[in-house]
């Protein structure tokens, strides 16, 4: 991997891309986290990224959506084409980037209703998506005050599918739920990421996060890549970089498909 | 509607809540500007209203309310309101009557450095419901000026009393309340108190002594502008058992000064209390100084506080951000949700003009 010119990503998925990272060097408070990550995301295409814990996942989503915690040393972050390295975190949403959170913080007395509406959702709206999610009688509920995993995993869904964003990211949106919630969530982030429209109308997009991969039973997602200490390491097809993790482990999973990797550009 | 009053002067009282439109359900209505009655008027049959003077003759027995829930001698403020004649107002619920829609009542400050001293008297009759809005209002131009109150609550047998009040003072204004209030068996006393505009001094501390199964709730809602100062408190005595009480408050300091006092004392069995402080410090300045205190007298009393002074934690308004709201926009929905204490027991058009008040403060630069 030393010495390469370009990201290799770019192999696994093509222009034109929404969201492109070169060379990313980020630090959280004293520790460096990412270490010059490259990735390229096209227009309508999912891609997921495994990883164990503490190598960086959550970094790099809380990075692209310019959280505070997060600062980029080196590199830069193009959204559409325009660097968004200069821009706050709410300039990032309006320009159409979203996250779920995995732990999204409790707000005492701002219920899950009045945020929905201050992010312009109209109240039927409101109603509708949160009967289809489960959420209707939350919606009066402090946000995220009591909620369970599945609950908190939903809300995020909901606030996204209020909020509309075209790159979508999501921090493991499945740890803590339980089958059945997996299923619907798989469901909802299909239809937020317009999984069900051709590639060619497709205009969302979207990065999963995942250390278990449990979500891929669920959805499709079109390009894997395996990151590890700070970097993206190498890149495949979900099902197949799955399979390897779950054979191997990550270690060995990153040995063996870098070594498949370069017999196959040998060949 | 008195000529007393201009139309002016009557739009600024909307901000406490006072409608002279008669456009908002109300029970019947009692404004004072400085020392002058300037409107006492009853719309239910089931609910009186009259001067305190007034009272005093028609009703004997109202002479032995006075400085009882509420003692002559507690402070010089109390003593100067003994030394006063009773300009004030006497609102009374009839037995059994369930009287929905608020009396609203109205202190008016108009001349500057006037000292306004006024003494309250309210008795829910036994079985009756009764909620008053009482808002408290200097004219935009009075830079300097006083209000002293004595309010002596009687919340009889199986009784309901909501008493919400709301300050809108200047900044040059001081403030003493004294009131207190007797909740007997089985009774229901809710007091909302609502600051949210500045005042240079209010100083207020409630007391109410709560009988056999009666309850008795205090809330309050405070935003401290700079160079402000309130000390601010309610005790509640659980004198007989199976009493309850709760005191909550939610205070904002932008640079003020604030200390939020809660005393409960349990002194008979079966008796449980509450008590929750909850500060947020926005400004450089100021402090919030939280003084939970609670008194178990007997084995069998239960008795908690929670209370927690700090700043908006960060992740709460980078949360909001990525959801697309701009820094101001994220504070102020959390300010607002920090504020917002749903009450029980309050009519629904009451909590509305309360939480009307706090959207115009978070909203409207007041803060």
């Amino acid at each position: 991997m030393s010495g390469k010119l370009e990201d290799e990503s770019k192999l696994y998925d093509s222009p034109p891309y929404i969201l492109e990272i070169e060379d990313l060097w980020v630090k959280a408070g004293d520790n460096l986290i990412l270490q010059g990550l490259d990735l390229h995301v096209g227009v309508g295409k999912l891609h997921v990224i495994f990883g164990p814990n503490g190598s960086g996942k959550s970094t790099l989503l809380g990075t692209i959506m310019g959280l505070p915690q997060f600062q980029v040393i080196k590199g830069d972050i193009r959204f559409k084409g325009k660097s968004i390295l200069e821009l706050s975190t709410d300039e990032r949403a309006k320009l159409g980037i979203g996250l779920a959170f995995q732990r999204p913080p409790l707000i005492k007395g701002v219920r899950l209703r009045t945020l929905l509406a201050t992010l312009n959702g109209s109240d039927s709206a409101i109603e509708e998506l949160a009967e289809e999610l489960g959420l209707k009688s939350h919606l009066d509920r402090e946000l995220n005050d009591g909620f369970s995993g599945g609950e908190i995993k939903r809300s995020e869904i909901l606030q996204l599918m209020v909020q509309r964003p075209e790159l979508v990211l999501l921090d493991e949106p499945e740890s803590g739920v339980d089958l059945e919630n997996i299923t619907l969530l798989a469901r909802f982030i299909g239809q937020l990421l317009e999984r069900d429209k051709h590639i060619v109308e497709r205009k969302r997009s979207g990065i999963i996060i995942t250390h278990t991969g449990h979500i891929l039973n669920y959805l499709n997602a079109d390009i894997a890549h395996v990151m590890m200490e700070g970097k993206i390491l190498c890149h495949g097809s979900p099902m197949d970089v799955l399979r390897q993790i779950k054979a191997k482990g990550y270690k060995e999973c990153v040995e063996c498909l870098l070594a498949e990797q370069s017999r196959e550009e040998a060949a | 509607m008195a000529d007393k009053i201009s139309e002016e002067e009557l739009k600024r009282l909307e901000r406490v809540g006072y409608d002279s439109s008669g456009k908002l359900p109300r029970a019947g209505s009692f404004l004072i500007t400085d020392n002058q009655i300037v409107e006492t008027e009853k719309k239910e049959k089931d609910v009186e209203i009259l001067p305190l003077k007034k009272a005093l003759e028609v009703y004997p027995w109202v002479e032995e309310l006075m400085f009882r829930a509420v003692p002559k001698d507690r402070d010089e403020y109390t003593k100067t309101a003994a030394e006063n004649p009773p300009i004030g107002y006497f609102i009374r619920a009839l037995p059994g009557a369930k009287v929905k829609a608020p009396v609203q009542a109205c202190f008016f400050l108009k001349t500057t450095r006037f000292s306004q001293v006024v003494h309250n008297i309210v008795v829910a009759e036994p079985g009756s419901e009764l909620h008053i809005i009482t808002g408290c209002i200097s004219a935009f131009y009075v830079k300097e000026g006083k209000h002293i109150s004595i309010t002596e609550y009687y919340v009889r047998k199986g009784a309901l009393l909501t008493y919400s009040m709301v300050h809108d003072w200047s900044y040059e204004v001081e403030v003493f309340p004294r009131s207190g209030a007797e909740v007997e068996e089985e009774g229901i006393f809710v007091s909302n108190y609502v600051a949210l505009t500045p005042a240079r001094k209010v100083q207020s501390y409630p007391v109410a002594k709560v009988r056999r199964d009666g309850f008795s709730g205090f809330y309050s809602i405070v935003y401290a502008h700079p160079d402000t100062h309130f000390d601010l408190g309610a005790a509640t005595l659980l004198e007989e058992p199976g009493a309850r009480g709760e005191i909550i408050s939610r205070v904002v300091s932008n640079g003020g000064e604030v200390i939020s006092r809660g005393h409960i004392l349990g002194a008979a069995s079966k008796t449980s209390g509450h008590m929750e402080c909850s500060g947020l410090l926005l400004g450089e300045k100021g402090y919030i100084h939280a003084i939970p205190e609670l008194k178990g007298a007997t084995r069998d009393t239960e008795l908690s506080h929670e209370a927690a002074v700090g700043r908006i934690a960060p992740e709460e308004i980078s949360y909001l951000m990525a959801r697309g709201l701009d820094e101001e926009s994220a504070r102020a929905l959390i300010i607002r949700g920090f504020l917002d204490i749903k009450i029980k027991d309050l009519p629904e058009e009451l909590q509305k003009s309360i939480d009307e008040m706090i959207e115009k403060a978070t909203s409207g630069g007041a803060i």
